[in-house]
């Protein structure tokens, strides 16, 4: 309110006054109250992560219930279960399910929730355009299963080859809605990687230095690099089978002379480095578990970064050798072995300074603990049957087999998947103030430890010995049919093991309040609230060390063992829970700290995609409403001003004169995160004053 | 935090005090690299869209050297009017050239100018638009339509994703103009204009390079 009546407006070139308005729209700004409308507008990023982790975990419930039908067809020779039309659609929806909208989200999810707190930052960079993203993804998941009930979904696999994916021989909608589908969710990843790589680059606490930050903030970044320049190469991928498709342009219909390989190739480039967007994030969840339950700091903590980048980089040289088998010729297939087999030394770097983490460490097996070195163990496996993939020859008799599957299932469930439920039991206290129960935890480990092995496991066997993938059926007589009923068993496991976590979720309301900092944590994250409040910090903090939060808890003695200091402060209020053993609670006024108002806006644009695709399929009328919902919403977003001078800052008390002033309206991302920005003088050199005493 | 410094030359500070002196809702370089978060996300985007047009380029090179036996219709590279095209490639290229002298114009608050230059350069992109939807359509009249061989596919949609990038600019030029001509675009704020033409300088060299290896190097 004060805001804007006590400052005078922003003179204008002209000369006269300026008149402050309200912001132009059809919607009355939404206001912070609470309630389920609350999380259709939210841009705070903590929100946002949760959804994003909601979302990805119902679709992977739906992609689970998809492999656990698979797994029934497979269950026994000449299975009956399904229909082999069917069955494919079943195995490239679970595919581009688990891929593009269970762990891409989930990670983006942590990502989004975490990287601010880590980083020391009260939001993202562009806290509209995180909401944006999120609504983008919902909407375009949501497109792309849509497609069950209106006449069939997707079926040529996730990766889709042309010329199979052409109308001539997919004549209906399923592929259309994959191609539009992914689209969609590019535009999410695109919107996210900008965004994030911003806050990771710009929005850092002072004494942040990059190689102060977290692993995990570290491989994330290197993730959202990797979606910056892989997205765009799928997208003209798609734009082009979509121009095939729907406008009858020749990319991939060979009797016109068209190169099949050209969708390989494009598809590859994309999809290698999505490999690493899957699993680095992953890496840096248990890059960050590890020392916590080891009470030693991350062993080898540059070496962590730099390989981490190496992969980012070298995962660019490497996408052929999913095309061993598609004639690219010697040199090419030579050039990517070799490449190949050197991604395996960065990635072993990190295997080893995670044993090394360990080594001698005061280890405790937490369930966050357990998935984290089931990670370890897994992904070696599975990296291991990598590289026996970039023996050429090799690469030739397994591909397409379920050699492949085994392998790639074993870096990306049970490397991402462990990684991700590592983060999700690790975090949960955090994000929610409560723990999960370490009990059932165990139970859901061991459970989904044994089912993924033996799902797996036996895949090794029956794909070496031929066992084609994709395909509804095998006759009898091939010696397969024990493993297939491993591995169905093994496969209801995973899914027991997954309704024990349901239950861990449901259940752990009634969990007493876990405190601030539960784990005895090491990064900043654990020094505020939990849940953090919506600044996320009452004190900026200002970093001196890695492993900051650490080094204010712990002082060491002559032999370099830790000792905890007597006194030490959260960086903002907590409970009494967390407090004694030193620790105390900041005396700071938080009146002054003013972040971005919700807005309607990012899931009205949101909404008109979906409508747009829609439109393409059947009517443009549909996609003219959704034009004008897009555009329409784009003006609106750049019209409103971040903070909203109408809202009532109320819980704030007072205004320090220091906020966004009316000039914020010009443009919209111009003046996006004022929060920070705004205390300019007076709080953040406080802060900084107050924490130089600290130290 | 010193935002002249990061905006505008020193000498111009002094020219702005009749704006508002402190004003905490300019741009405040208040990051850790010192650039705004605004203009380091479009410097991201612009890394992400080489990538887009790169596999576009990649696609049509791919099929304009692919000779197909029996291809139906004319060859795209026998209907090239390099002369025509090469005047609107320059027209293209002065545009940047006014981009810049409208950022120039607004860092020195020279709105009067400013705007000039902005409608100069959206002028300029509309002419070249104007040329490229009069390239297609003698195209098509010559025979060549999208959907009639591999080249003229690869063709239409490498040059038209450049004309709808080209498009979107004209329209944030004009956005720019309008908000200058309501008052919405101080001397402060000069950084819009400096980030949409970041963009507009970007779709430009996309043009050289599409220009150099789809109309002038032989296939």
């Amino acid at each position: 309110m004060a805001l804007t009546e006590e400052r005078p407006p922003l003179e204008l070139t002209s000369g006269e006054e300026a008149v402050v308005r309200k912001p132009l729209g059809v919607f009355t700004r939404p206001s912070d109250s609470p309630g389920w409308r609350s999380w259709l507008t939210t841009v705070d990023h903590k929100k946002i992560g949760i959804m994003y982790g909601a979302t990805a975990m119902a679709f992977f419930a739906l992609g689970g219930l998809e492999a656990l039908l698979i797994r029934a067809q497979l269950a026994q020779p000449n299975g009956q279960v399904l229909d082999p039309q069917v069955y494919n659609q079943l195995f490239t929806m679970h595919g581009t399910t688990m891929v593009f909208l269970v762990i891409m989200p989930m990670l983006a999810g942590f990502a989004n929730y975490l990287i601010p707190l880590m980083i020391g930052a009260r939001d993202v960079a562009y806290p509209r355009l995180n909401a944006f993203s999120y609504w983008v993804f919902l909407f375009g998941g949501l497109f792309l299963y849509s497609s069950f009930f209106l006449g069939g979904a997707p079926d040529s696999g996730w990766f889709n080859y042309a010329p199979q994916s052409g109308v001539a021989y997919s004549p209906g909608h399923g592929i259309d809605f994959w191609v539009l589908g992914l689209q969609i969710t590019g535009i999410a990843s695109l919107v996210g990687a900008v965004n994030l790589i911003v806050t990771c680059l710009n929005m850092r606490a002072p004494g942040m230095t990059l190689l102060r930050m977290p692993v995990f903030v570290w491989m994330a970044l290197v993730a959202q690099f990797l979606l910056l320049f892989a997205i765009p190469v799928i997208t003209v991928a798609l734009f082009l089978l979509m121009f095939d498709r729907l406008y009858g342009a020749n990319f991939f219909v060979v009797e016109a002379g068209a190169d099949p390989l050209l969708w390989q190739h494009l598809f590859w480039i994309f999809g290698h480095p999505e490999v690493y967007i899957l699993i680095l994030p992953a890496f840096g969840i248990v890059s960050d578990v590890i020392p916590t339950f080891s009470r030693k700091p991350l062993f080898g903590y540059p070496f962590m970064v730099f390989s981490g980048i190496a992969i980012g980089f070298m995962g660019w040289g490497v996408w052929a050798h999913h095309m061993f088998a598609s004639g690219v010729g010697p040199v090419s297939v030579a050039a990517f072995s070799l490449s190949t087999m050197f991604i395996a030394v960065p990635t072993g770097v990190k295997i080893f300074n995670w044993i090394g983490t360990l080594w001698r460490g005061k280890l405790s097996f937490t369930v966050a603990m357990l998935f984290a070195v089931g990670l370890v163990s897994q992904f070696t496996i599975g990296g291991l049957s990598g590289v026996m993939h970039s023996v050429a020859p090799h690469d030739t008799q397994q591909t397409d087999t379920y050699f492949v599957v085994a392998h790639f299932h074993y870096v990306l469930f049970g490397g991402s998947m462990f990684g991700i439920f590592s983060g999700i039991y690790y975090w949960w206290p955090k994000i929610f103030g409560h723990k999960l129960s370490e009990r059932i935890g165990k139970v859901h480990f061991w459970l989904m430890f044994a089912g993924f092995n033996l799902t797996f496991g036996p895949m090794h066997i029956v794909g070496l010995q031929g066992m084609p993938r994709r395909t509804a059926t095998y006759p009898e007589g091939m010696g397969w049919d024990l493993m297939n009923l491993l591995e169905t068993i093994g496969s209801f496991l995973i899914a027991l093991s997954f309704l024990v976590w349901v239950y861990n979720v449901v259940r752990s309301r009634k969990n007493p309040h876990a405190g601030a900092d539960p784990w005895d944590g090491r990064t900043l994250e654990w020094a505020t609230s939990s849940p953090p409040p919506v600044h996320n910090f009452d004190v900026e903090p200002t970093v001196g060390h890695l492993d900051e939060w650490w080094h204010r808890k712990y002082d060491e003695d002559e032999s370099g063992r830790p000792v905890r200091r007597e006194h030490y402060e959260f960086l903002s209020a907590v409970d009494e829970v967390s407090l004694g053993r030193g620790g105390r609670e900041p005396q700071v006024d938080t009146s002054s700290i003013h972040l971005p108002s919700p807005s309607y806006w990012p899931i009205v644009i949101a909404l008109g995609l979906p409508l747009i695709s829609y439109g393409l399929l059947y009517t443009y009328w549909l996609s003219a409403l959704g034009g004008i919902m897009v555009v329409g919403g784009v003006v609106g977003l750049g019209l409103e001003p971040s903070v909203d001078p109408e809202a009532g800052h109320d819980d704030h008390g007072h205004d320090d004169g220091h906020g966004p002033g009316p000039g914020t309206d010009a443009t919209g991302e111009e003046a996006e995160l004022v929060g920070v920005g705004a205390g300019d003088g007076a709080t953040a050199s406080g802060d900084r004053a107050g924490s130089g005493e600290r130290a | 935090m010193s935002v002249s410094e990061q905006t505008a030359p020193p000498e111009v500070v002094a020219d702005r005090a009749d704006h508002v002196p402190h004003d905490a809702a300019a741009p405040a370089h208040h990051t850790s690299t010192g650039l705004s978060n605004e203009k380091l996300g479009m410097w991201l985007f612009l890394g992400s869209e080489c990538l887009l047009f790169g596999g576009l380029i990649s696609a049509f090179l791919l099929y304009r050297s692919k000779d197909v036996e029996g291809m139906v219709g004319p060859a795209v590279g026998d209907l090239y009017d390099i002369p025509f095209t090469s005047v609107s490639s320059f027209v293209l290229l002065m545009s940047s050239l006014t981009m810049v002298l409208s950022l120039s114009a607004i860092q020195r608050a020279d709105h009067r100018r400013a705007r000039t230059w902005l409608l100069t350069t959206a002028m300029l992109g509309a002419t070249f638009i104007a040329g490229q939807v009069y390239e297609f359509t003698s195209f098509v009249r010559e025979g060549l339509g999208y959907t009639t061989n591999l080249q003229s596919s690869a063709f239409y949609t490498l040059t038209g994703f450049h004309g709808v990038h080209v498009t979107i600019g004209i329209l944030m030029l004009v956005s720019l103009f309008v908000m200058s001509l309501r008052g919405r675009l101080p001397a402060e704020r000069s950084e819009t204009v400096e980030i949409v033409g970041l963009y507009w300088h970007f779709v430009d060299i996309i043009w050289i390079i599409i220009f150099t290896l789809v109309y002038l190097i032989p296939a």
